[in-house]
């Protein structure tokens, strides 16, 4: 037992006065919600060399193998003819960052739920901060959508320096710039209703029944149009939430392709994002306040 | 025929201002607060309570009994099935982020931030309050004084023995300075030091003019801390007073405990009941008899006498004060940690 264990009695303290003066309801509110983002944030940048590590490993190994293993032994994918090649990478590149933003959601915002809900029980605390509980739900999101961007930013660079064949982006900065957004919140708010509803000793089963379907079936390195000969996939993975955003950052990026519509892609994306939401944000709640 | 079964009587409803600190606002208030879980499970089964500004009291009952559920209604995090809480004024179930920036708690487990280090989870704890960086940085320093954590303030809080995480924890729910600190089992599982060194901090803030809600069910912790006691079982208080009260309220002056071999100690318990005056209950348990007497001058060679005079050696005796377990022995027929 070391000395600092046990305090002097008697030492002069001041007293803890109650305050009687306190701020107002949305005052306090915008208050604590900006204190918990300014939390994650400081936690981020802590670890950023991690984080930078772990959000870049896969897109990077994908690019890699992808487009600069496979063309160099001449394992060529992305059809025959002129430019088949470097077409394909532009339509991985799109793919990927939906992939990234899509893992933002589980590593950002369900994993460490599972975390805090399960056996650290963190979350018992972060409740406590004077805001309704909902809106703490939707910090959540709000964090996982922030590291979604970031992450989709990390793409790329290495889009520019990986690839063996050259990558022509054509970007349409509108779509581009409400969609990388739209994205991160859908995938922020999968994370929160998977971070809700999943037991800590169900993490595996997380993966293997949700992440890998979501991305195998994400339409990450094909296009969705091009699946018409496989007509039952191309309608089964219309439930698939990433479909919508390759599709969308595809149609940002990449010329030569055909691509969704942009209004379905939109409507379906908003959709996602407003279900998600509110099954994250009630389930939240749910497994708050008993 | 099968036996009628047996229902315990409903105990008298005990008026919450009893024994409360004259002149006193009350900070908390509640009127027939109850808790029935889904699957039928009556955890707290309409309470009502009164805590006045200042006052330390506590719940006292063993595992079980609804202590945990009741502070769980009083901060936001269990919902009533029905009746009514008010904290500092607050309704805590029509309007529970406003009850949030008036109560500080303690809860059972660490919930520490893991992610961080000691001085940031009050940093960031007083941010969430409301507080800009910079002062909230120097008032963590300060709270890290108050409860001796100042060497460790750049530590991961996952290096902190379970006392000082308890104090951290305490720091933390002071921080925002709470109208009402609530604390749950607060030194369960703490080594006997550390459960001093936390009696004293909050023996401070009690000086200090804080209110302060516990659950405990070491009967020490309850007579040592509290101004008043509710003795909670089944999710119902059972009693309520100051310590003192309480223990005055069994009408016993001491408890004699006899260790005795040589004979059937059911009837030994008999001769003692008849044969020593002011002897108000005895009852026999793991080869002793223990004996609650009344004015007990000049006892323990009456028992000697009594006992070896009907063929019983006397191995060992021992006489204690009442404590608040035989208060709670008398109020339900069961020891408290059983």
């Amino acid at each position: 037992m070391t000395t600092t264990d046990t305090p002097t009695p008697g030492t002069a303290v001041n007293a803890p006065t109650a305050r009687t003066e306190l701020d107002a309801p949305a005052v306090a509110y915008r208050k604590a919600f900006l204190a918990l983002l300014a939390r994650d944030l400081h936690v981020l940048l802590k670890n950023l060399p991690l984080f930078v590590l772990r959000t870049i490993m896969q897109p990077l190994l994908l690019m890699f193998v992808f487009t600069y293993v496979f063309p160099k032994i001449g394992q060529g994918v992305g059809g025959k003819g002129a430019g088949g090649e470097e077409l394909f990478t532009a339509v991985l590149v799109a793919g990927v960052i939906g992939l990234a933003i899509v893992f933002q959601g589980i590593q950002a915002v369900a994993l460490p739920l599972v975390q805090e809900f399960g056996y650290s029980k963190e979350i018992e605390d972060r409740v406590l901060a004077p805001l309704p509980t909902r809106l703490v739900g939707v910090q959540k999101i709000v964090t996982g959508m922030l590291q979604g961007l970031v992450a989709a930013a990390l793409v790329f660079p290495i889009a520019a320096v990986v690839p063996a064949t050259d990558v022509h982006l054509h970007i349409r900065w509108l779509v581009l710039l409400t969609m990388a957004p739209l994205a991160g919140w859908v995938a922020a708010s999968l994370g929160l209703v998977l971070g809700t509803k999943v037991a800590p000793q169900s993490v595996s089963y997380l993966f293997a029944l949700v992440v890998l379907p979501l991305t195998f079936l994400g339409s990450v390195y094909y296009p969705w149009t091009t699946l018409s000969p496989i007509r039952w996939l191309k309608l089964a993975v219309l439930v698939n939430p990433l479909v919508y955003m390759t599709e969308g950052f595809r149609a940002a990026l990449v010329q030569g392709v055909d691509h969704m519509a942009l209004g379905w892609i939109y409507g379906a994306l908003v959709l996602f994002a407003v279900v998600l939401t509110w099954i994250g944000v009630s389930g939240f709640e749910k497994r708050v306040v008993t | 025929m099968p036996e009628p079964t047996t229902t315990t009587a409903d105990p008298p409803r005990i008026d919450p201002t009893r024994a409360a600190p004259e002149g006193k606002a009350a900070v908390i208030r509640a009127t027939g607060l109850t808790k029935t879980y889904p699957g039928g499970v009556t955890a707290v089964d309409g309470i009502d309570m009164e805590v006045r500004e200042g006052e330390i009291y506590g719940f006292l009952g063993p595992n079980g009994a609804g202590k945990s559920t009741t502070i769980g209604m009083l901060t936001t995090r269990v919902l009533p099935t029905s009746g009514h809480a008010e904290v500092g004024g607050v309704d805590v179930v029509g309007n529970p982020a406003r009850a949030k920036q008036v109560i500080g708690v303690v809860p059972q487990s660490n919930t520490l931030d893991r992610a961080m280090t000691v001085a940031e989870n009050l940093e960031f704890h007083g941010r969430y309050f409301g507080m800009r960086a910079k002062p909230a940085r120097i008032l963590a320093a300060e709270m890290l004084e108050q409860v001796r954590l100042t060497d460790r303030a750049s530590m991961p809080v996952m290096a902190l023995s379970g006392g000082m995480a308890q104090r951290l924890m305490v720091a933390r729910a002071i921080m925002h300075r709470p109208r009402v600190l609530f604390l749950d089992e607060p030194t369960a599982g703490l080594d006997p030091q550390s459960r001093l060194a936390l009696w004293d901090i909050l023996r401070e803030f009690h000086v200090g003019g804080q209110t302060i809600l516990l659950t405990t069910h070491y009967m020490e912790e309850a007579d040592q801390l509290c101004d008043r006691v509710a003795i909670i079982d089944h999710g119902r208080f059972l009693a309520l007073d100051t310590p003192e009260g309480l223990k005055a309220s069994t009408g016993v002056d001491t408890l004699v405990k006899v260790t005795a071999e040589g004979g059937d100690l059911a009837r030994l318990a008999d001769l003692l009941r008849e044969g020593i005056e002011g002897t108000d209950d005895a009852k026999v348990g793991d080869g002793t008899v223990t004996l609650a007497v009344q004015k007990a001058k000049g006892l323990l060679p009456r028992i000697i006498d009594l006992a070896e005079g009907e063929g019983y050696s006397v191995t060992d005796l021992s006489s204690s004060e009442p404590t608040l377990e035989t208060v709670f022995i008398d109020l339900t027929g069961r020891e408290l940690r059983e």
